[in-house]
């Protein structure tokens, strides 16, 4: 079984280990997550769990979603996500995942909606360094600069990196170090920083990273 | 948010209780070092100069004058290197970041004593001044005889010549 789960970004600080190396890590709290749905290869034509995190009012959710969840006993869900298998799992509908899937998995990766920084200019969006200060530069010392050659292509070629909307994108965190698994209070610590604010919700999964 | 959450996994790096120490006080920080397999402590001394961070990110930087030049290093309050921070002198402060110490040199690096549990009574502040001077006698006491000794052991070699 490839092991996902659903959670939340809680925050980032850090830990000492017993040598005194201070690991900076993520906070996750992930799970309990339910299994609102097995996909399977005769009926979708793919394997995956459909795993739903945080529980909904029934007043804002639709119809369709409190029949879903229905199905399986459960409230809808605000975060529902597939995580994909490669063969049929032995996990059944309306089962309860908590953290302690991640009991063995050493990386993981994290997937989520990075902070949306709206439409930006290519200084912060693709780290150009501007123009000069001085030496007759004139109010353009955050632009880009050239585009490309004149006459022969006579036109911007493909590709060229322009100001545009930046962030709000779903961004995938791929071989983050397991560094702790908390079942009492649902956590994952994992090293390094992950996409999104905190309470952003978040996929995390097995690394496919070899 | 879940400021719950954060704490228990901060609470689990943290020590559960840190020697009290100010701004301004003369410390022994107790590091554990690691020379091959042995593991040693030293100490390194010198005045607490800044504090800066909460929870496990606390840190504090401790200054001190090593051959005549000023010597600062800053440790993660929490880490488990530190194995202890004794206060030897509490100086008398009136900010939170004493930087401008490091623009001063020889005799006004001193900081006046604090007396923390309230305000000295002039005994007191008479005592540890002539402590102090005692000590200072004391040390100069030390050097002159080691001085005349050597000094000694010098005209001995002549004269055996």
């Amino acid at each position: 079984m490839r092991v996902g789960l659903l959670g939340r970004k809680v925050g980032m600080t850090q830990i000492f280990e017993a040598d005194g190396t201070a690991v900076p890590i993520t906070v996750l709290e992930c799970g309990p997550c339910t299994v609102l749905q097995v996909r399977t290869e005769e009926r979708d034509g793919y394997h995956a769990l459909q795993l739903g995190f945080a529980d909904k009012k029934r007043k804002s959710a639709t119809q369709a979603e409190r029949g879903h969840a229905r199905r399986v006993d459960a409230e809808p869900k605000r975060y529902v996500r597939e995580i994909r298998q490669d063969g049929p799992s032995d996990v059944a509908e309306g089962q309860t995942l908590t953290v302690e899937v991640f009991g063995a998995i050493p990386r993981v990766d994290v997937i989520g909606t990075s902070k949306g920084r709206g439409y930006s200019g290519v200084v912060k969006r693709h780290g150009f360094k501007g123009l000069r200060a001085s030496h007759g530069v004139k109010r353009m010392h955050r632009h880009p600069g050239s585009s490309g050659p004149s006459a022969d292509p006579a036109h911007t070629r493909k590709g060229i990196r322009k100001p545009g909307q930046y962030g709000n994108a779903r961004i995938t965190a791929r071989n983050l170090k397991v560094v702790r698994v908390d079942p009492t209070n649902n956590l994952l610590l994992v090293r390094g920083a992950v996409p999104g604010p905190n309470g952003g919700f978040l996929t995390v999964r097995q690394t496919n990273k070899v | 948010m879940q400021n719950h959450l954060m704490e228990a996994v901060e609470q689990s790096s943290m020590k559960a209780s840190v020697p009290k120490f100010e701004i301004g006080d003369t410390v022994d920080v107790h590091v554990r070092i690691l020379e091959g397999e042995k593991e040693r402590i030293q100490i390194f001394n010198g005045v607490v100069i800044a504090k800066s961070g909460t929870k496990t990110r606390e840190m504090f930087t401790v200054r001190r004058i090593v051959q005549g030049e000023g010597v600062e290093r800053k440790f993660p309050v929490h880490s488990p290197r530190i194995a202890d921070i004794v206060v030897k002198r509490s100086g008398k402060v009136r900010r939170a970041k004493l930087y401008y110490l490091r623009n001063l040199s020889g005799k006004a690096v001193r900081l006046k004593e604090r007396f923390p549990a309230g305000k000295a009574t002039p005994a007191e502040a008479k005592a540890a001044k002539a402590e102090r001077r005692a000590q200072k006698a004391a040390a100069k006491k030390a050097r002159a005889e080691a001085a005349a000794e050597a000094k000694a052991e010098a005209a001995a070699t002549v004269k055996e010549e």
